[in-house]
């Protein structure tokens, strides 16, 4: 469905530092620098995927969505998509996207919502009929109700983001690029979005690649990811093999009636004591969890146990440490 | 056509609702109106040979500027398309299905069309029945008013196929403040904003019917105050429509190029 090679694209930056006497100087013989945003990027995604396409910022991102959704024409590369080259065919092409840029809108601000939704109707030229199914779908799912009839400066964020995603949607997209949907949003319009993004992945087989900062939105939502820094691909596959591989260690928090010493244990080091909990940090590639809970729990008389593992963030963090990103 | 029409649609909506702006216009037109019609009934009155334009027809041309203001003025922009191209957000201008110029051009049209809907009745009815000199005449027969509202619909056209070159700019400077002071200056003078063209020299007129900026503000407002023949009005038309071609033509050749090397500002 979406086949990308060798992408590379670099960006000119007009460079200088603080100060008069600096911007005198660069007044008469500016200096610029090449920025990499790209270099040599490749996947493939196949239909009714999700793809979480993560990195830190300026890693690429977004320079590869807008690649892949016709806006920018990059220095050397192919991409395939659907059979379109989407920079060249770009007006064919976009015709099966739908695209949300999390800091842009796309909704006129004087205007209640409705005339901008009726206004891409118009433009992706859409049957009355359809539109008006897509349309009763999106108030339904995405809850816009009375939104639609409020101009849309007068929105609160989350729910101007809810008519983003609905506008990059009326005209039935069969792939939808998410950059950062999530951003600014509040804990309960997160969950919508996501709610939403998974319903329509189900439903219509829609193919989504999302960009994002927030971990969580991968965890609920991306059965893959493709991790990118400093423009280049860096992990290329599934949440869990990247959790097997980077999670070295678990902690192991339990609670148990009085005793007086700490105890030490075998492969765990010991994080915290107190007379009655205890939390360890346990070496998963010498000794298994399990393993260590029976040990406790016959020296101890436990009343609560809790297993954490580590957030995805850190092993995010890892994984940019070992790439020196 | 239809994305064209809808958006088209949509501006003209947008436009509609700025009603306190309108009502501001409407009064600052009729203090030029008058301010300029007074300078020019001095003028005439010291004056002893013929003008070769009536004080009555410079009454009629300067109330069909201002009330025709937004069709002819140049230093009027559009600032979402400024911001489009300078924030970034003509990304998602370029993942619609169709062409930016045609996208723009049918907005910039609507905005001109829904501002000049708002301004010009109350200046062309108050206009008429203004004692002379200052009223706001009658043309002299049907065929001269027909001529008046082509040339006046292919001014907007011209106006408008100009100011897309001032846009396509902004991608390279990234700001539309010098492109657009240097064309409305020099535009505004040139269409005979500032001094109508017929009293200007005729060396200076020579240079003004070289460059297109006539073909907006003073072609047509002379073709509806008879000061310009039919013969001489057809021809104008046949001058619109060269320039318009070639316009459009030059607008779309560089818009076409900046696309390719477009940097989408912002992250």
């Amino acid at each position: 469905m979406i086949k990308v090679e060798g992408l590379s694209k670099t960006f000119k930056v007009a460079r200088r530092s603080s100060g008069f006497g600096e911007a005198v100087r660069s007044f008469f013989s500016p200096k610029f620098s090449e920025v990499h945003a790209l270099r040599d990027v490749s996947f493939s995604i196949d239909e009714g995927e999700i793809v979480g396409y993560i990195g830190p910022n300026g890693a690429g991102k977004s320079t590869t969505i807008k690649v892949m959704s016709g806006i920018l024409v990059p220095d050397k590369g192919e991409c395939s998509i659907m059979g379109y080259v989407p920079w060249r065919d770009r007006v064919k092409y976009v015709k099966n996207i739908g695209v949300v840029f999390g800091q842009r809108s796309q909704l006129w601000a004087d205007v209640p919502v409705m005339d901008s939704f009726e206004l891409l109707r118009d433009i992706y030229k859409v049957q009355p009929a359809n539109y008006k199914k897509s349309l009763d779908l999106l108030t339904e799912t995405l809850n816009l109700g009375e939104i639609l009839t409020t101009p849309t400066r007068q929105l609160s964020l989350g729910q101007r983001m809810r008519c983003e995603i609905a506008a990059s949607l009326i005209h039935d997209p069969k792939i939808l690029f998410l950059d950062e949907p999530t951003i600014g949003l509040d804990a309960m319009s997160k969950i919508a979005v996501r709610n939403f993004i998974k319903m329509i992945n189900k439903e219509k087989k829609v193919t989504v690649i999302l960009t994002t900062h927030d971990m969580n939105d991968i965890e609920t939502l991306a059965n893959r990811i493709i991790m990118i820094g400093k423009g280049q691909i860096l992990y290329d596959g599934n949440l869990n093999n990247l959790r097997e591989k980077f999670v070295t260690h678990k902690t192991v928090t339990v609670d148990y009636n009085e005793n007086t010493s700490p105890l030490e244990l075998d492969s765990a080091s010991l994080l915290s004591w107190s007379k009655d909990r205890a939390t360890y940090v346990v070496d998963i590639k010498k000794r298994g969890v399990s393993d260590i809970i029976s040990e406790l729990s016959a020296k101890l008389e436990l009343t609560d146990v809790a297993v954490d593992s580590e957030p995805i963030e850190e092993i995010i963090i890892k994984l940019y440490k070992e790439h020196q990103v | 056509m239809k994305p064209y029409l809808a958006i088209f649609n949509l501006r003209m909506i947008n436009g509609l609702q700025y009603r306190i702006a309108a009502l501001a216009g409407v009064a600052t037109q009729f203090v030029w109106g008058f301010m300029y019609i007074m300078i020019y009934e001095a003028f005439y009155h010291g004056f002893t040979g013929t003008q070769t334009i009536s004080l009555e027809q410079l009454a009629t041309y300067i109330w069909l500027q201002q009330a025709f203001f937004f069709f002819v003025l140049l230093w009027l922009k559009d600032n979402e398309i400024f911001d489009s191209i300078t924030s970034g957000s003509i990304a998602y201008e370029l993942c619609r299905p169709c062409g930016i110029y045609g996208f723009w051009f049918a907005k910039l049209i609507a905005h001109r069309l829904s501002g000049t809907l708002l301004r010009c009745m109350p200046i062309l009815v108050i206009g008429f029945f203004l004692p002379i000199p200052y009223r706001l005449s009658l043309p002299p027969n049907f065929l001269t008013f027909i001529l008046f509202l082509v040339t006046l619909l292919l001014g907007l056209i011209v106006v408008i196929s100009l100011s897309m070159i001032v846009y396509v700019s902004v991608f390279v400077t990234m700001s539309p403040i010098g492109s657009f002071l240097i064309f409305s200056v020099v535009g505004e003078f040139f269409s005979g904003l500032m001094m109508p063209v017929p009293l200007m020299p005729i060396w200076l007129q020579n240079i003004v019917y070289i460059l297109p900026f006539r073909l907006s503000g003073d072609l047509p407002f002379r073709v509806y105050s008879g000061n310009i023949s039919t013969n001489d009005a057809i021809i104008g038309i046949l001058t619109q429509i060269l320039w318009i071609i070639g316009l459009i033509a030059l607008g779309k050749v560089l818009l076409t190029k900046m696309l390719k090397r477009v940097v989408v500002q912002g992250g």
